[in-house]
């Protein structure tokens, strides 16, 4: 008689389990876990997958499944057992991963993680323990209690006004397109124990397949929790469970997807193909000259949004990260952002560049009137600052600062689009500072615009704004 | 030239990848969104992994699976989100799991705002989660830093079988520095003693933070604490920059050390001895580097953006034996170095900010 051997996936002795009694569960008498484990068990043996199964114990009375299954273990936190299973499906296709869960655990604080790795069609599969009660924490109430049941935290009974209905999560996950099976079966007496073996089996042969998410209600007892002798509770799955959790299959795809359609690939780590990849992210420009900066580079570019401001600051990081300098670019960025305006700061230097943020620009640019009005007093005595005159419409003061005034967005305009005035304004800048040659500049312009078809348009934007600076 | 412009936090996928992680799993929020932007377009790319989890907790638990494989796995947020991973951090640490973390500071409590802070640090540096247990902690204050102690964060965290965590900032993680991409090398530990893989060879093991005998977790947690006294004892790193003569010890990690090191000549130029102190490691905390001044006769300002959490271990390691002052802006407002210079000028002229 097979039924009374011990299954060979479970361990002929209990070493993790602390006490005495090593070859007893820890499971009270007439407690369905002892069942279901033994289902789990015989189907892994029997279908050969214990060795790559990793089994996810959960929190809560079967918090200690690991003492018990002779496969890789991982013990979860509570609710979040199918987040890890999915860490380790991904990561192994091949392993054979259960979610092995209680009604608190599954339907209440993990309810998101259940849903969503349903939602994902994680291919794993999940052993769902409904026994309607809290058992290990001592007879709370469940998301699953039924209504009129009594419980630690609803000593007079679970009422819908109160405590919310038993949540159904067959019904629920039934409604997502992923999940390829979902049977809500019960062990109330020996005929749908039976229909639960067959589930169980059905479940891991779909994982096994690759064909995607599967999901056991298995209703169980608790003859502790509902304070039953173990008969009356095999009774009550039956009679009273049922009522509110109907048995049946809710989804079956098994049918209908192909084996493999849901597996996923993972390739362990290769430092060849990790190094060609990397390589491919350097830098596209070509290569460029030292530099020696007269000066660093201090600057900060403020204007609207969609003026290019950020991009000009790029541009000029990399004219200086191509003359061999160090560079910094930060963008405008919380509380930095004023009055609708975008900004950047950019240093060039020739040593390490200590902080980022340029509070007193040597360079700045600015491409409207909040810009002019915010920033140019923190622009130190004999500084640059360089107005688009298109649009703003105040002055700097030029007893003080070396003002450069050039209508960028009309000339951009003329070129063929305002949209580069930025580059106007980066001639402008090459022009005023001195830093670099215009041939410099522009060259690394040419390797660094991604749009080919742009680079001319933006040549003649760079020299016209270089032209009507030499030409002040 | 193996080098790109790029953000810091573009750079410490760069080193993710280098440093053989194979899987990311993240929620977005800003300012660490670009973390997972570029997980996206790189893991995958690579045979490995990328998943949006729907929720931090989920993300570290994910994590948690992957890690629990001995394989090289990380999460990314900013603070509201790193502190929804602070139970599975608790549980990863119990379980003694090798992952890194990222969190790029931003302004709390509660929602707070997006801009940079260093508000975190005694989650980040003290625990964080229950129980007890330390969270190796680098901080980096430039792009290249954000992919190099990426890569060796997830060293550390091997070596030690402990998870270890990315302290940045709104500033750090959104600038743009020049990085030079580094090389990806074998990783050099085998974890198939513990790890649980889905393979044969690892079936027997377990992994697990519940010890439920109180012997066996005094144990288990005197175990921990062995460890984390020889990570103290080995992998505390600071920089020092014109300290050896300093009358004034700036104490300070991250983008504040990066604006302290702007003046600190300007300062000596003023005449006042200035040095600086730059935490690379938060925890293990570099409390020999900062003792080893104490003695003399110096003064040190711990300067950060909270309202003071750093100066503490500070105050700790100087053990009395010398003023410690504090310095803070907070709420992602960020000192000005011509700020910084009052705050030397007032200390120096012995005017103690209370």
């Amino acid at each position: 008689m097979k039924v009374y051997e011990k299954a060979p996936s479970f361990y002929e002795v209990f070493e993790r389990k602390s006490g005495p009694a090593k070859q007893a569960t820890h499971y009270c008498p007439g407690c369905g876990h002892g069942n279901v484990h033994k289902m789990i068990a015989e189907a892994l043996a029997d279908m050969e997958l214990t060795s790559r199964t990793v089994l996810i114990s959960p929190v809560g009375c079967s918090v200690f499944a690991y003492y018990y299954f002779d496969c890789g273990n991982s013990q979860a936190a509570h609710g979040r057992a199918p987040a890890v299973a999915t860490g380790v499906k991904r990561a192994n296709p091949d392993s054979i991963v259960i979610s092995y869960q209680g009604d608190g655990d599954l339907a209440a604080i993990g309810t998101a993680e259940t849903i969503h790795a349903a939602n994902r069609g994680e291919n794993i599969t999940v052993f769902f323990i409904n026994n309607a009660i809290y058992g290990m924490t001592g007879g709370q109430m469940a998301p699953t209690t039924m209504i009129g049941q009594r419980s630690t935290t609803t000593p007079l009974g679970r009422q819908e006004h109160l405590h919310g209905n038993p949540v159904r999560m067959c019904e629920m996950l039934a409604t997502l397109p992923a999940p390829t099976y979902i049977e809500r079966v019960g062990l109330g007496n020996s005929k749908q124990i039976m229909k639960t073996r067959k589930a169980i089996r059905k479940a891991l042969k779909i994982q096994a397949e690759g064909k995607g998410y599967s999901f056991v209600e298995i209703l169980s007892p608790c003859p502790t929790g509902w304070k039953m002798d173990p008969e009356v509770a095999r009774e009550w799955v039956s009679k009273e469970m049922e009522q509110v959790f109907p048995l049946g299959v809710y989804k079956d795809e098994s049918g209908n997807v192909d084996e493999g359609s849901w597996d996923r690939t993972f390739k362990p780590f290769d430092t060849d193909e990790v190094n060609t990849y990397l390589q491919r992210m350097k830098t596209s420009m070509t290569e460029g000259e030292d530099v020696v900066l007269k000066e660093d580079l201090r600057c900060k570019f403020a204007g609207f949004g969609g003026q290019g401001i950020l991009t000009l600051g790029l541009f000029l990081s990399q004219i200086g990260m191509r003359a061999g300098r160090q560079v910094s670019w930060f963008p405008a960025y919380g509380p930095e952002m004023r009055g609708g305006t975008a900004n950047c700061s950019v240093n060039l230097s020739n040593e390490r560049i200590g902080s980022p943020l340029v509070d007193e620009p040597n360079v700045l640019v600015v491409m409207n009137q909040p810009s002019l009005d915010a920033f140019e007093k923190t622009v130190p005595d004999g500084g640059t600052i360089i107005v688009d005159t298109t649009i703003v419409e105040g002055k700097p003061d030029a007893e003080r600062l070396n003002a450069v005034l050039i209508p960028a967005s009309q000339i951009a305009d003329e070129v063929g689009t305002p949209k580069i005035a930025n580059v106007v304004i980066l001639g402008a800048l090459a022009a005023a500072t001195g830093a670099f040659t215009p041939e410099f500049c522009m060259d690394t312009l040419r390797s660094v615009i991604k749009k080919k078809n742009l680079i001319d348009m933006n040549m003649e934007a760079f020299q016209k704004g270089y032209e009507f600076v030499k030409n002040m | 030239m193996a080098i790109q412009f790029m953000k810091g936090n573009d750079a410490i996928i760069v080193g993710a990848l280098a440093a053989g992680c194979r899987a990311y799993y993240g929620y977005p929020i800003t300012p660490a969104s670009e973390i997972a932007h570029a997980a996206a377009r790189h893991f995958p790319a690579l045979g490995g992994v990328f998943i949006q989890a729907e929720s931090e907790v989920a993300a570290i638990n994910m994590v948690y699976g992957t890690a629990g494989m001995g394989i090289r796995t990380m999460t990314a947020s900013s603070s509201p989100g790193f502190s929804l991973k602070q139970e599975g951090l608790s549980y990863c640490a119990g379980a003694e799991l090798p992952l890194v973390v990222v969190n790029v500071d931003r302004g709390g409590p509660g929602l707070g705002n997006i801009a940079p802070e260093q508000a975190d640090y005694f989650q980040v540096t003290k625990g964080g989660g229950h129980g007890n247990y330390r969270l190796i902690t680098l901080a980096p204050n430039g792009a290249q830093e954000m992919c190099d102690l990426t890569m060796k964060a997830f060293d550390l965290a091997d070596k030690y079988r402990n998870p270890a965590c990315i302290m940045a900032d709104g500033i750090t993680g959104q600038m743009m520095e020049v990085v030079e991409i580094p090389e990806a090398k074998p990783v050099p530990y085998d974890h198939s003693s513990w790890a649980v893989d889905g393979t044969p060879a690892t079936s027997k093991n377990l992994i697990s933070s519940i010890v439920l005998e109180p012997e066996e977790l005094e144990a288990h947690n005197l175990k921990l604490d062995r460890k984390y006294k020889e990570i103290m004892a080995k992998e505390a790193i600071a920089e020092e920059y014109r300290t050896e003569d300093a009358d004034l010890i700036v104490v300070a990690y991250g983008v504040v050390s990066r604006i302290v090191y702007s003046t600190v000549d300007q300062a000596r130029a003023a005449g006042m001895k200035v040095g600086l102190l730059r935490l690379v490691t938060l925890w293990p905390f570099p409390s020999e580097a900062i003792a080893a001044h104490a003695e003399r006769d110096v003064r040190f300002l711990a300067v950060e953006l909270s309202t003071g959490q750093m100066v503490e271990d500070v105050k700790l390691a100087v053990e009395g034996k010398a003023p410690v002052h504090f310095y803070g802006r907070c709420g992602g407002m960020v000192p000005e170095g011509a700020e910084l210079m009052d705050e030397y000028r007032k200390l120096m002229e012995g005017v103690v900010n209370a």
